[in-house]
């Protein structure tokens, strides 16, 4: 008889994955603040009407049903995939610009996103192109526009950093996209609400149309972004140094911040501008969590998704019937989560 | 084949020449040092090498243009450490030595159990295994300069550049890198190009030394033909003393023109 020795896998300690606890909480958290924000609402639903509907029993009140199908999950799983999108291109940008402060709206998307959306509701509110409102349409567009003119402006550059000067062109390009947009805002001044409203996000949707509408975009933005996670830790030694290692940084940061305008362009199209959960959702998941890119893209993803829900949840509530801008509620309840990470875990990790 | 044969090399910043039509070559295994007072071009000799920098004239490794390679293919056959290397606070030993392996993986590839083993082994060869889990911010000076021989020796690659190894170091981290270096080189056939600024050093390391002043090759030989008084005085503007002590590896002290203790 042969002793048979079977070699198990060579372990090195401090090579970065993610693991199954936070992978576990994450999808604890996201799965849990669906739940509250299904169950949240003026009509009080209960979490087994919740589970018969979704299981497809027919022994629940089809009235119930109808506001859980038309209104609820419609809305969570918007504010899920919005909330996903928003964190996982913020963190997307912080690795591609190795710039902690870089949010999905670095390069002019929510300038170009509120320009085309106001230049839509003043002119336009309500118009309908193949069967599709206006104004996300014109949000979507004003968003590409934006960031691709940063980007052309920003290759044009030379004596500067590439990363500093796309930065640079973003800060042009969404100056002035603001100021046509505010001339704009100020000489149509009947629809000024609508257009703060709008600028400030919310997630109001009536039924799946938003959900598919911007399902496609967001899935194959956050899949590009997963696939570059290796990619994106590369990165962070700088452009001279990853290029002797064979990666093409300037393919990186290209495919990268495409895929992760393409996502955010989406998402403001339909939620609006949507402050802060760029920076704070990928910054919470580095400080509890670790630095690896492997790790920060897919938490950012559930803890994104989570926020948003969470946020959205609070913004229909707070004032209830009357509802507030998501935007504030992200703010509001964000910073000061985020000052308390900060405080009680190394800032200096950021 | 790692021989490397640099023809009519120039590069060019701006309106400064800091390599002006430079001809060299290097035969496999041996170790060059590429010495000269600053702004001679030594550094820049290494990043046209590992094509960091524009450069016009011909490089060739085993008898390949480098022009032509693919990042990926240079990146296999060439690999350096710059002077002083980024290194991201945050970021593990261990993964910092993986980036080497960058090379052998495909675009959006992963890691496999191969690329495992070579980093636990250069790990353990540079005895950076204990320090495996810590983060680069933690590391001593010594330590981050073997870190980044670590990610450069991952990459396997047969020809390894290395600008200035021993700066920030104190005489015994000088040695100790040095000599594991040179060990790796022995051990793994290396190539090695250097640019170093202590002539004792270089000479004692290297095969060869290449004498640069202004972007241009003065002379190359074998450190007791180039490490002479003469040549140092001349080049360098220097006054300094060679000890030699039979060895073929002389000691260049530098001489004070006129002691401070003197009376004045």
């Amino acid at each position: 008889m042969t002793a048979q020795v079977i070699a198990a896998p060579l372990r090195v300690a401090g090579l970065p994955r993610l693991r199954w606890l936070p992978a576990t909480i994450g999808v604890a958290a996201l799965l849990g603040a669906a739940l509250l924000g299904v169950l949240v609402g003026p009509a009080h639903i209960s979490a087994g009407t919740v589970l018969q509907v979704l299981t497809g029993s027919t022994n629940g009140d089809p009235g119930q049903a109808s506001i859980l199908w038309q209104l609820r999950f419609p809305r969570v799983g918007l504010g899920a995939l919005v909330g996903a999108m928003l964190a996982t291109a913020g963190a997307a940008y912080q690795g591609v610009f190795r710039n902690p402060l870089a949010d999905p709206y670095l390069l002019g998307a929510a300038a170009g996103a509120n320009l085309g959306a106001t230049l839509a509701i003043a002119f336009g509110s309500g118009a309908l192109l193949i069967g599709v409102n206006v104004v996300p349409l014109a949000a979507f567009v004003g968003a590409g526009v934006a960031v691709g003119a940063a980007y052309v402006l920003g290759r044009t550059v030379t004596g500067v950093r590439s990363t500093t000067a796309l930065i640079l062109a973003g800060v042009a390009v969404a100056t002035f996209f603001n100021a046509v947009q505010t001339y704009v805002q100020q000489t149509q001044t009947d629809t000024i609400r609508q257009v703060y409203s709008w600028i400030l996000g919310r997630l109001v949707t009536a039924g799946w149309d938003g959900v598919v509408l911007v399902l496609p975009y967001i899935g194959i933005s956050v899949g590009v972004i997963l696939l570059h996670r290796r990619l994106l830790d590369a990165l962070s030694v700088g452009d001279e140094e990853v290029t002797s290692l064979g990666i093409s940084a300037r393919r990186v940061r290209l495919l990268v911040v495409v895929a992760a305008t393409l996502g955010t362009a989406a998402a403001v199209a339909i939620a609006g501008t949507i402050a802060f959960v760029g920076i704070i959702v990928p910054h919470t998941v580095r400080l509890l969590f670790g630095r690896s890119y492997r790790v920060v893209i897919p938490l950012s993803v559930l803890f994104g998704g989570a926020f948003l829900v969470l946020a959205d949840t609070a913004a229909r509530t707070v004032v209830a019937p009357a509802e507030l801008s998501i935007g504030v509620v992200t703010a509001f309840i964000g910073a000061p989560f985020f000052i308390v990470v900060m405080r009680s875990t190394r800032a200096a990790e950021l | 084949m790692s021989d490397v044969g640099i023809s009519g090399l120039s590069v060019t910043y701006g309106a400064t020449r800091a390599v002006n039509a430079l001809d060299l070559e290097v035969a496999e295994g041996e170790w060059l040092t590429l010495v000269g007072p600053n702004g001679a071009g030594k550094s820049s000799i290494l990043r046209a090498l590992a094509r960091l920098t524009p450069y016009a004239g011909r490089i060739e490794i085993g008898r390949e243009d480098v022009a032509r390679l693919a990042g990926r293919q240079l990146a296999r056959r060439v690999a350096i450490v710059l002077q002083v290397p980024h290194m991201p606070a945050g970021m593990t030993v261990a993964q910092y030595v993986m980036l080497g392996r960058s090379p052998h993986l495909g675009y959006l590839g992963r890691e496999r159990p191969r690329d495992v083993e070579v980093v636990a082994e250069v790990l353990k060869r540079l005895s950076l295994d204990a320090f495996a889990g810590r983060t680069l911010d933690q590391l001593s000076g010594g330590e981050r300069q073997r870190a980044a021989i670590g990610r450069a020796l991952a990459q396997e690659a047969p020809v390894l550049l290395i600008d200035e190894p021993t700066s920030s170091l104190d005489i015994s981290r000088q040695q100790e890198v040095l000599e594991l270096i040179d060990e790796v080189r022995a051990s793994r056939g290396l190539t090695v190009i250097a640019a170093m600024h202590d002539l004792t050093l270089a000479g004692q390391y290297a095969d060869r030394l290449a004498l640069l002043v202004d972007g241009r090759l003065v002379m190359a030989g074998r450190p007791d033909e180039v490490l002479t008084e003469p040549v140092i005085s001349n080049h360098y503007g220097a006054k300094v003393h060679v000890i030699r002590d039979g060895s073929d590896t002389p000691a260049v002290l530098p001489v004070r023109a006129r002691k401070s203790k003197d009376p004045a």
